[in-house]
């Protein structure tokens, strides 16, 4: 687990170093930079904060302190599913915070935090505006509907069973492939 | 240029092939737009029919989507609703195939005609008015062509022609109120800019849209782009700004996208970029995409964060318009604002006044959600009362449940009890009357809305919300908070509700910009109108709504309650229902999470789940021993 987070994060003060050339050293590329970094690598690392410190000129404590103060920005690798729950006041009129408990029930995790397998995480959103839509909970880029506490049991359901499949076939072609050898 | 994109979109109407137009915008794509594309598609591949698909923005209709409407050469264009992707295979094959226009799935035709009702006639439809609105989810955003076919950038091409005073000149005898929720004359604002003597100006298109519940500023740029960026074009014109900012939040990907691709389109045809249209004209458009702050819609805190620093409110004066962005003249507008400008230099400032009222002329936007049978966004003229708003656009209460209040101007807004059904929707009377238009968030709540949790929500929201720069507002709001956390849990103490009242006046005289100002407002307005469910809850630790988690509980009612039925326990995500020995439910109140999840699962022929407050009502159900589990 740690040497996965470790290889991921060298390849991240790669990219950035190679990336961040092309910009000047003008403080108005702050947030852009920062934007372009999670968006390649989905969080910000402490690696990467000093780097474009180091760029721009400023000290690391400046650069998180912009960082900290907006709420795109995340510090932690996000799972590989990341699930935003909206929680606007059209969600909330119909039970929005329901549904986000029920999510952190069901993946024994809490609002901004990371399943330890790295599967799910669980952030809430203050609106993505779907307003009309109502209880809306992201799930990656698709934006579910009316949602309700057993569709959202309906939907980890779902995820777990799309793994439990993909690792039956990946042990059954590993089996196949044993067979064929001996 | 107007009869070249012309020739090329009325060549393409003009091949007499049906033509499937579908809402495409973040809320159309949500409900499943995509799919139901995808279904045309493969339908008319399939039966070899020839057929051209249009992807638009946002008909306006959210409670419907995903909206289709299909153009058949012998009909009149027909609205369809909750088009799935069978429904969409189904109107192939029916209607584009055997000529049968499905009347079941159809909302209406959308023009006038003999042979089926027309949407027109509803009352949604007349009470309506759309000005700003009006060709969302009747173009294609993606295509400059099809705005400039609709006479679209003509506004600019005259301007441009004439005096920058010119356009300020209209902009003022039209009228206009920022629509960003202060309302301030944009002529005025203009005018400011225009006489400002500087080397550089800068103007600033603000759709920093961080209202928790509005979303119409989303849906103008996803739908039609090139309104805002003629509008801003029109604005650098009249004040002499050569450099433009389109400020979007980085939560609307959509909209990202689509501006930043308009922008380069309007660059080629010669509409933004250099000498704009041969005039001599610069205008430079680049796009910055906020980060998720709510205060950053703040037009001084919108102005640090470009400049790369934390979004804190400035003092004013000197206003942006003195010394904005780099020290320099800035004019920070709305996107609905800006998308108006267009549509009055066109029709000129007398046409614009005719709408509206004196005071407040022009349309007012609404993203109208929360307890309407028909949520979604509405442009009515200003002057129309929330009672026609709320009850014929949208529909009214759905259910048959009674309308509680409307919480209108998002965080900065109050509710209105049904005694204000009759105000009419216009800056000065919304503000009278304690509530402000803000950027046109409304949310409807009926008689199961708790007015307690509602001013808790919006706490929440201000107090996570707050820069922090002033102390009243950082940690005022948080005091605030606290109260009404222990008057919903039952917890509350003498006095709170007076502390509510006090602390909140503080907070509006100590703090520095509109979020802190503005934050109590939520709780003045419900503690004025609503105080008597305040005192339920102090007095009684009891919630009338019965919203209050910690005040209510579920129970089953055993006589109600059908032998065998097991639609209750499987829906609860805790297994806190059980079965009693004669085979009926009971709830155990230590697991249940009062999610109400199981009143939704009982089938309403029993409507056996019942809800009480305070919670030390329900009937007390013991779980049987092993033996019944078995």
């Amino acid at each position: 687990m740690a040497d996965t987070i470790e290889a991921e994060e060298r390849e991240m003060v790669e990219d950035i170093t190679s990336f961040l050339a092309g910009y000047s050293k003008e403080r108005r590329h702050l947030i852009p930079l920062l934007q372009t970094i999670q968006q390649r690598h989905k969080y910000l690392s402490e690696d990467a904060i000093r780097l474009v410190a180091g760029h721009l000129e400023l000290s690391p404590c400046e650069v998180y302190g912009v960082a900290t103060f907006y709420n795109q920005f995340r510090f932690n690798p996000p799972g590989r599913n990341q699930i935003k729950v909206c929680l606007g006041t059209a969600c909330h009129v119909k039970g929005g915070d329901i549904i986000l408990e029920n999510f952190e029930r069901k993946l024994g995790i809490k609002d901004g935090e990371t399943t330890l397998d790295r599967e799910f995480s669980i952030e809430r959103v203050a609106c993505v505006g779907c307003c009309a839509l109502a209880p809306v909970a992201l799930v990656n880029e698709t934006v579910h509907g009316h949602v309700a506490p057993s569709k959202v049991e309906g939907l980890v359901l779902g995820f777990q069973l799309a793994k439990e499949k993909a690792e039956r076939e990946r042990r059954k072609e590993a089996s196949g492939e044993r067979q064929g050898t001996d | 240029m107007r009869e070249k994109a012309e020739a090329q979109i009325a060549a393409e109407s003009e091949t007499a092939l049906p033509t499937i137009v579908i809402g495409m915008a973040t809320c159309g794509l949500a409900a499943g737009a995509l799919e139901t594309k995808k279904g045309f598609e493969e339908t008319l591949q399939e039966r070899g029919i020839e057929a051209r698909i249009k992807s638009v923005g946002c008909i306006g209709h959210c409670y419907a989507e995903p909206v289709v409407i299909v153009h058949n050469p012998g009909f009149p264009p027909i609205l369809y609703h909750q088009v799935t992707p069978g429904k969409a295979r189904m109107l192939v094959r029916s209607f584009l195939e055997d000529g049968d226009p499905l009347f079941e799935y159809m909302l209406g035709a959308m023009e006038a005609n003999d042979m089926i009702p027309a949407v027109g006639d509803f009352p949604r439809f007349n009470r309506e008015e759309r000005v700003v609105l009006d060709l969302c989810g009747d173009i294609d955003p993606e295509r400059i062509e099809a705005y400039i076919a609709r006479g679209g950038y003509a506004a600019l091409a005259k301007a441009l022609q004439g005096q920058p005073q010119g356009v300020v000149a209209e902009v003022s005898d039209a009228g206009l109120r920022g629509r960003g929720g202060a309302g301030f004359p944009t002529g005025r604002k203009w005018a400011l800019a225009a006489g400002a003597e500087s080397a550089g100006k800068t103007v600033i298109c603000n759709a920093d849209e961080g209202d928790p519940g509005a979303y119409m500023d989303r849906t103008i740029l996803e739908s039609n782009p090139h309104q805002v960026l003629e509008g801003l074009a029109l604005c650098a014109y009249a004040v002499g700004a050569k450099e433009a900012v389109v400020y979007v939040r980085a939560e609307y990907p959509l909209a990202v996208k689509t501006v930043t691709r308009a922008i380069e389109q309007a660059v080629r045809w010669r509409l933004l970029g250099k000498d704009i249209l041969g005039s001599g004209v610069d205008l430079d458009v680049s796009v910055f995409q906020g980060s998720g702050a709510f205060v950053c819609g703040e037009e001084t805190a919108l102005i640090q964060s470009i400049e790369g620093r934390r979004g804190m409110p400035q003092h004013r004066p000197p206003y942006p318009v003195e010394k904005g962005l780099w020290g320099l003249p800035t004019v920070i507008n709305n996107v609905k604002t800006l998308a108006s400008i267009p549509r009055i230099l066109q029709g000129g400032a007398e046409w614009y006044r005719t709408i509206g009222t004196g005071k407040s002329p022009g349309t007012a936007i609404f993203s109208v959600v929360g307890n309407v049978t028909h949520p979604g966004l509405v442009e009515i003229p200003m002057g129309v009362t929330l009672r026609s708003l709320i009850f014929e656009v949208c529909g009214g209460i759905p259910k048959k449940k009674r309308f509680k209040a409307v919480q209108i101007g998002g965080p900065s807004g109050g509710c209105l009890p049904a005694e204000f059904l009759d105000t009419p929707i216009d800056f000065d009377s919304l503000s009278q009357a304690g509530a402000m238009m803000g950027s046109g968030g409304m949310v409807v709540m009926d008689e199961d809305t708790c007015m307690v949790d509602v001013a808790r929500y919006f706490l929440d929201f201000t107090q996570k919300e707050s820069c922090g720069k002033c102390t009243f507002c950082r940690i005022g709001t948080r005091h605030l908070l606290d109260i009404l956390e222990r008057i919903t849990k039952g917890e509350a103490r003498e006095g709170d509700l007076d502390l509510l009242d006090e602390l909140s006046r503080d907070i509006q005289g100590g703090s520095l910009c509109a979020l802190g100002r503005t934050a109590p407002n939520p709780i003045l307005t419900s503690l004025r109108y609503f105080r008597e469910e305040y005192e339920a809850h102090v007095y009684e630790k009891r919630c009338p709504a019965m919203v209050c988690r910690a005040l209510t509980a579920f129970y089953i009612d055993l006589d109600k309650c059908a032998r065998g039925c097991d639609a209750c326990v499987g829906s609860c995500p805790v297994e806190a229902i059980f079965t009693t020995l004669n085979r009926k439910k009971g709830i155990d109140q230590s697991l249940c999470v009062k999610c109400g999840e199981c009143m939704v699962a009982c089938p309403p022929e029993y409507s056996a789940v019942c809800k009480v407050s305070p919670p030390e009502k329900a009937p007390i159900i013991e779980r049987p021993a092993k033996a019944a589990e078995g």
